[in-house]
C-alpha cells in the first residue's frame, strides 16, 4: 500500500468517527481512499471534502469539540492555511489527528517530498504559545501505526496530535500490517470519556463550553500556565525515538523519516570504509529526545543532522549537544532528496576532516 | 444603580406574564443597552425552551459582539473562528445527526470573512440553522465598515460615508443564499417592535423545526441596530434603521420550501 493509503485505512480501523479535507499533492489519496472505501457504510465514518483547508479544520473543530474521532490531512501550503485553526483547537484543547504529508516550499513551492516545515510543526506554526505532539514517521508501516498511536495521544492530552510525513513516505509503497477494525465510539463512551463536550445541556450538568477565549488577563495566564504544564508532561511521558548501530559509534546521524531511511543506507556505505557511525532517529520530533542526544555527546566525536531542509531540527540537536561535540547540517532542499553517498561525503568532510 | 422599590405584594402567581426564559442565564448582557442581540437571544432560548430540545441544541458563537453568547445561552455552546461558525455547525451535525445545531452570527463574520464557509455550508444544504444579525457595522472592534454597510452609511473606516466606487458596494447575502438549492427557508427579520419580536420569533421556530425534516438549511437574518456603532440613541438607531435599513433590506420571507 502507499503511505497515504495506509494511514487512511489505518484510520478507518482505528474507530475515526470523521474526516475533513480538502485536495492537494502529494496527500490527495487519503481522501480519494476513503471515498472509495465507503466508509459510511463500513463504521458509520463521515468523510466530506470542504471547500478550503481552512473550513476542513474548523469542521474536525467541531467534531472534536463533540468528542468524536476527527482528522484532517494536506500538504504543507494546505498545513499553512490550517494554522489559525490548530491554534484554535490547540486553545480549546480539542483532540484531533493531523496529517502533513510535507513538500518542498516556501510558497507554492513544489510537489517534491521534503522536511521543510519542521520549525512550523514543532515550534507553534499559528499564533500564542502551543506545541503539538509531534510524530515523524518513516515508513508505511509507521504512516499506519501513527494513526491509531495519533489518535490515542490526542485523547490523553487533550491536544492535536501531528503526523509529520513528507512527499516520498506519502507516495511510496510497502507491505503493511493493519490492525483489526476497533469499534468507534459509543454515545455512553462519549459521555464517560470526554465530558467536556458539547452533546447536549443535560439536566444533570452545567452547560459545556467550548472555547480558547479568556478577556481577562489572570485567566488566559492560568489557562497558558495549565497548557504549558501539560506539553511538559508530554516531555516526560512520551519521548520515542530509534537508535541504529550506535553501541560502537564514534560518529552519529541524527535524522527523521525519509532522511533516517537514507541515513541507515549511509551507515553501510560508511561501515564498509571503516568510519564507525550510527543513527538517532527522533520518533517524536516534539517531545524532542534531547536527553538522548545530549547522553550520545558522551560517547561520539560529532554529529551530522541530515535533513531535506535548510537547516531546522539542528537547532534543537545543537540545543541538546551545548557546545559539546560538532555539530553540522547537511540537507538537500527544494523537493530534491539527497543519495546516501552525498550523506557519507558529507559526514567526511563535514565532521571527520572539519 | 439606583434602588428600585418593588412591592412584592403584587407579584403573586396569577398576576406574572411574563418571566426570564430559564435557558437564559441571569448573568448580565454584555451588549449596549438597545442593541438587538439581547432580545434575539432571548427569542432564539425561548424557541429552544418551548420544543423542549435544550438536551438536543448545540450553539455556536461567532467571533464579533457575540463572541460570549455562551456566558447568555445556557445550552452545550462552541466558539468558532472569526467566519468558520458553519464549517464548525458542518461537522457537528453530520457527526450528530440527531441534535438541533444553530450558528449564531454577525455581518463582518458571515458576509465578509466567513463568506466561503457561509455559501458553501447552505449550497451543500446542511441541515443547521444560520441566524445572522445584520446591524452594518463591526460593534466589537469599534464601528468600522462592515460587508453590509449601507452606501453612503458612515463608520470608523468609511468617515465620510461608504463610497461605493471606493469601497464596493454592500452585499445582499441573504438574496443571495436564498438562491442556492441547499437552502430550504430564508427570511429576513427585525426584533424593534413587539410585532417584529413576535414575526422574528415564528421564523426562528420555523426554521428550528425545519431542521426535523433533514431537507435543507434555514437562514434567519435579523436585521438589527447598533447605536453605539452608529453613535445614534437607542430610539434614533431604531428610527434610522426603519428609514433606511429597511428600504436596502426589505423585511419578510425571501424563500419558502416544504
Amino acid at each position: 500500500m502507499k503511505g497515504n493509503e495506509a494511514f487512511a485505512e489505518a484510520a478507518i480501523r482505528a474507530g475515526a468517527d470523521g474526516y475533513f479535507g480538502y485536495p492537494i499533492t502529494p496527500q490527495s489519496e487519503v481522501m480519494e481512499y476513503l471515498m472509495a472505501q465507503k466508509p459510511h457504510e463500513r463504521t458509520g465514518m463521515i468523510v466530506l471534502q470542504a471547500e478550503s483547508e481552512i473550513a476542513a479544520i474548523n469542521m474536525v473543530y467541531g467534531g472534536a469539540a463533540t468528542g468524536k474521532r476527527v482528522m484532517t490531512s494536506s500538504s504543507s501550503p494546505g498545513i499553512s492555511l490550517k494554522q489559525e485553526g490548530i491554534s484554535y483547537l490547540c486553545g480549546a484543547e480539542l483532540p484531533c489527528l493531523i496529517m502533513n504529508a510535507v513538500r518542498g516550499g516556501p510558497g507554492l513551492g513544489t510537489i517534491q517530498p521534503s522536511q521543510s516545515d519542521y520549525f512550523q510543526s514543532t515550534k507553534g506554526g499559528g499564533h500564542g504559545d502551543y506545541r503539538l505532539l509531534v510524530l515523524a514517521p518513516s515508513s508505511v508501516q509507521e504512516m499506519a501505526d501513527f494513526a491509531g498511536l495519533g489518535f490515542e495521544l490526542a485523547f490523553k492530552y487533550r491536544n492535536p496530535v501531528l503526523v509529520l510525513s513528507d512527499g516520498a513516505i506519502g507516495q511510496m509503497m510497502e507491505k503493511v500490517y493493519l490492525e483489526p477494525q476497533k469499534p468507534r465510539f459509543t454515545d455512553e463512551e462519549i459521555l464517560k470519556n470526554t465530558p467536556w463536550a458539547t452533546t447536549g445541556k443535560t439536566p444533570d450538568r452545567e452547560r459545556n463550553i467550548i472555547t480558547s477565549l479568556a478577556l481577562e488577563s489572570a485567566k488566559m495566564e492560568q489557562h497558558n500556565l495549565a497548557l504549558q504544564a501539560k506539553y511538559r508532561q508530554m516531555e516526560a511521558e512520551e519521548v520515542r525515538f530509534e537508535k541504529i548501530g550506535c553501541e560502537d559509534a564514534d560518529y552519529a546521524f541524527v535524522a527523521y523519516g525519509t532522511s533516517a531511511r537514507i541515513c541507515q543506507k549511509a551507515i553501510q556505505l560508511a561501515r564498509e570504509e571503516g568510519i564507525k557511525v550510527g543513527l538517532m532517529r527522533p520518533i517524536t520530533l516534539f517531545p524532542f529526545p534531547k536527553k538522548i542526544i545530549s547522553e550520545m555527546v558522551a560517547r561520539v566525536k560529532g554529529i551530522l543532522v541530515v535533513e531535506m531542509s535548510a537547516g531546522q531540527m539542528v537547532e534543537d540537536v545543537k540545543l541538546a549537544v551545548e557546545g559539546r561535540v560538532k555539530v553540522e547540517h547537511f540537507g538537500r532542499f527544494g523537493g530534491i532528496i539527497p543519495s546516501p553517498v552525498e550523506v557519507v561525503e558529507a559526514l567526511k568532510k563535514q565532521i571527520i576532516g572539519g | 444603580m439606583a434602588e428600585v422599590n418593588i412591592n412584592t405584594e403584587i407579584v403573586q402567581p396569577e398576576n406574572l406574564v411574563y418571566k426570564r426564559t430559564e435557558l437564559l442565564t441571569p448573568n448580565a448582557l454584555s451588549y449596549c443597552p438597545g442593541c438587538g442581540h439581547g432580545t434575539t437571544h432571548r427569542i432564539i432560548m425561548e424557541v429552544i425552551e418551548e420544543m423542549g430540545i435544550q438536551a438536543e441544541t448545540i450553539g455556536i458563537a461567532p467571533v464579533g459582539c457575540s463572541v460570549l453568547a455562551y456566558d447568555f445561552m445556557n445550552i452545550d455552546m462552541q466558539q468558532a473562528a472569526h467566519g468558520r461558525a458553519p464549517a464548525l455547525a458542518t461537522a457537528v451535525k453530520r457527526l450528530n445527526p440527531d441534535k438541533f445545531v444553530f450558528t449564531y452570527q454577525g455581518d463582518g463574520d458571515l458576509a465578509a470573512i466567513g463568506t466561503a464557509e457561509t455559501i458553501h455550508a447552505c449550497n451543500r444544504g446542511e441541515n443547521i440553522v444560520i441566524i445572522f444579525i445584520n446591524n452594518g457595522i463591526y460593534g466589537m472592534t469599534g464601528g468600522q465598515m462592515a460587508p453590509t454597510t449601507l452606501p453612503g452609511m458612515k463608520s470608523s473606516t468609511s468617515p465620510y460615508g461608504r463610497d461605493v466606487a471606493m469601497m464596493g458596494n454592500p452585499l445582499k447575502i441573504t438574496e443571495l443564499v436564498a438562491q442556492l438549492p441547499g437552502t430550504l427557508y430564508v427570511t429576513r427579520q427585525a426584533v424593534h417592535t413587539p410585532v417584529a419580536v413576535r414575526k422574528a420569533k415564528k421564523a426562528i421556530r420555523k426554521a428550528f423545526e425545519n431542521t426535523k425534516l433533514n431537507k435543507g438549511l434555514s437562514f434567519v437574518e435579523v436585521v438589527s441596530n447598533c447605536n453605539s456603532g452608529w453613535k445614534m440613541t437607542p430610539r434614533k438607531a431604531n428610527e434610522w434603521m426603519v428609514d433606511n435599513m429597511f428600504p436596502f433590506y426589505p423585511l419578510g420571507d425571501i424563500k419558502v420550501n416544504e
